[in-house]
């Protein structure tokens, strides 16, 4: 008990030190340049495969669990857009980040603080945790997005190609169910949930890494627990979100 | 000239360091010396407020350092250059971006002046054209060389280094020493080094401070250091087998 009020204590302090003006402009656009290339670009490969097969099985799934000839095979289309956009784009690649950007950001710091590179920072009176957090947790906020956005285009593309190439739906009645009742608002439901837990993922990284002390074997430590914490927190801000924005 | 007034810090139930009174002089090269653990890096990182003291005090020429806020920290950091016990470089950055970082973030210099202050610093520690060189490709010679040519490129008024040539061979160790006296003369700058290397002490120690078990035990010239009488220091610089050998042939 003690050690999690430190721990939300010692995250709230630090944050406050992030969110500040950074020293220099253009050092921060830099960085935050070289953090889209980093944290978005390279992670695009793996997004785009996650969506595609995610989106693939859902629309097989479905096809397959339509036995009712009272049920259009549209329903298909309908259902694969509806759960891609509503859980598997925001939520699960989210975690899939959460793991990728998660670990990078912090075995990054980590590092950086274990050879000394943050003390050297500090001594030339560079704020270390606005340099080094904030430009990261900027990016994550605003690419996570496009990154989505992305993720849904994808897993509903590749559920029209598992229907073509599998002949269970034709694309006409793959198409009319994706517009079936389409409601706007669930991309925006989408969006803000991936805004949030890009917070999470950049914050919550680059927290663990920020206090990691000792040597190598506990930036591995720091990495491991900015996973499984902001995996955690992503779940369980999934249920909150999820609570307040659709009801 | 830093001056340190009771210094005291503990971590938990570890008194690291037990009233500390010192005087660093400037244009001197004023060493800390103590066996590993004995509290030269914790007693370093609390003159330049890396650790806040428990009690005590630092004055910068007189400037009271531990009652400052951030801000006012941030403009004395800027007249400090330190290196540390592993170099620090940023390891993301190649030579010539290190060396300027400070440069970069501090001045309003052009790129041209910025460049040509790099190449003086580089200069200076015998590093002429290895501006494109990543850290990874440097030996630890050359890594420690480019962390002083980092901290002297402000023009530092302080300057700081923890063990500047552990783990390298007695020969270059001897040029990254001789190279922070001549530094430190040519600019007048006070010099604090952390060592554990007797070749260090005897070859640059203007000015000794032996730490022991958390306490100043002893003040010097790397002279007077050799004839003292004190126990525990005659413990420390006659520890090693070559020296304990020299002094029996001397007496
Ligand atoms: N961040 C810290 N938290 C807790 N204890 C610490 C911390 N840093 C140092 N210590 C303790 O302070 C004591 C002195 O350590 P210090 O690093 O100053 O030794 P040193 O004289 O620099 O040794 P070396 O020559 O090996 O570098 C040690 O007992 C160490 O355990
Ligand atoms: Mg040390």
């Amino acid at each position: 008990m003690y050690k999690f009020v430190h721990t939300v204590g010692q995250y709230v302090l630090l944050m406050r030190r992030v969110f500040t003006r950074p020293q220099r402009g253009k050092i921060f656009w830099n960085h935050l340049f070289d953090e889209f290339q980093h944290l978005g670009l390279e992670s695009l490969g793996i997004v785009a495969i996650i969506s595609t097969f995610m989106g693939a099985v859902v629309a097989i799934q479905t096809a397959f669990n339509i036995d009712s000839p009272l049920i259009s095979m549209s329903m298909v289309g309908f259902t694969t857009a509806q759960s891609v956009i509503l859980e598997f784009s925001p939520t699960v690649i989210s975690l899939i980040l959460a793991g990728k950007v998660g670990s990078r950001i912090a075995s990054e710091i980590g590092t950086m603080r274990v050879t000394e590179q943050i003390d050297a920072l500090e001594i030339m009176g560079v704020n270390s945790a606005n340099y080094l957090i904030f430009p990261k947790v900027v990016a994550c906020l605003l690419i996570n997005p496009v990154l989505i956005v992305i993720s849904i285009w994808l897993g509903v593309l590749g559920g029209w190609i598992a229907m073509e190439a599998s002949g269970l739906v034709t694309t006409t009645d793959y198409l009319y169910g994706i517009r079936i009742d389409f409601d706007p608002y669930i991309v925006f439901y989408a969006l803000i949930k991936t805004v949030f837990f890009a917070y999470i993922i950049a914050t919550v990284a680059g927290y663990y890494g920020y206090v990691t002390e000792g040597g190598a074997l506990e930036v591995g430590q720091a990495s491991t627990k900015a996973v499984v914490y902001s995996s955690i927190l992503i779940i369980l801000f999934n249920l909150i979100l999820t609570q307040i924005l659709l009801t | 000239m830093i001056e340190a007034v009771g210094i005291c810090k503990q971590f938990g139930d570890n008194m690291v360091l037990k009233d500390i009174n010192c005087v660093f002089e400037k244009g001197k090269t004023n060493l800390i010396i103590g066996q590993s653990g004995s509290g030269k890096t914790v007693l370093m990182k609390c003159l330049v407020g890396l650790f806040e003291v428990d009690s005590g005090k630092v004055l910068y020429d007189n400037r009271n350092f531990s009652s400052m806020n951030t801000n006012q920290r941030k403009k004395i950091r800027q007249e400090i250059g330190m290196l540390f016990q592993m170099g620090a470089l940023f390891d993301m950055m190649n030579v010539q971006e290190n060396v300027m970082f400070p440069l970069n973030m501090f001045t309003d210099k052009t790129e041209e002046e910025k460049l040509d202050r790099v190449n003086f610093v580089l200069k200076r520690v015998n590093l002429e054209n290895s501006n494109a060189l990543m850290p990874s490709e440097l030996s630890g010679g050359m890594r420690k060389r480019v962390a002083i040519a980092r901290a002297i490129s402000m023009n530092p008024q302080y300057l700081f280094c923890d063990e500047p040539n552990s783990g390298l061979d007695p020969q270059t160790a001897g040029v990254i020493d001789i190279l922070i006296q001549e530094i430190t003369r040519e600019y007048d700058i006070t010099t604090i080094v952390n060592t554990h290397d007797m070749n260090s002490v005897l070859s640059i120690g203007d000015q000794v401070n032996f730490i022991y078990k958390g306490q100043l035990w002893w003040q010097g010239t790397k002279d007077e250091i050799l004839e003292t009488t004190n126990t525990e220091l005659n413990d420390f610089v006659f520890g090693t087998e070559l020296t304990s050998r020299l002094k029996t042939r001397r007496s």
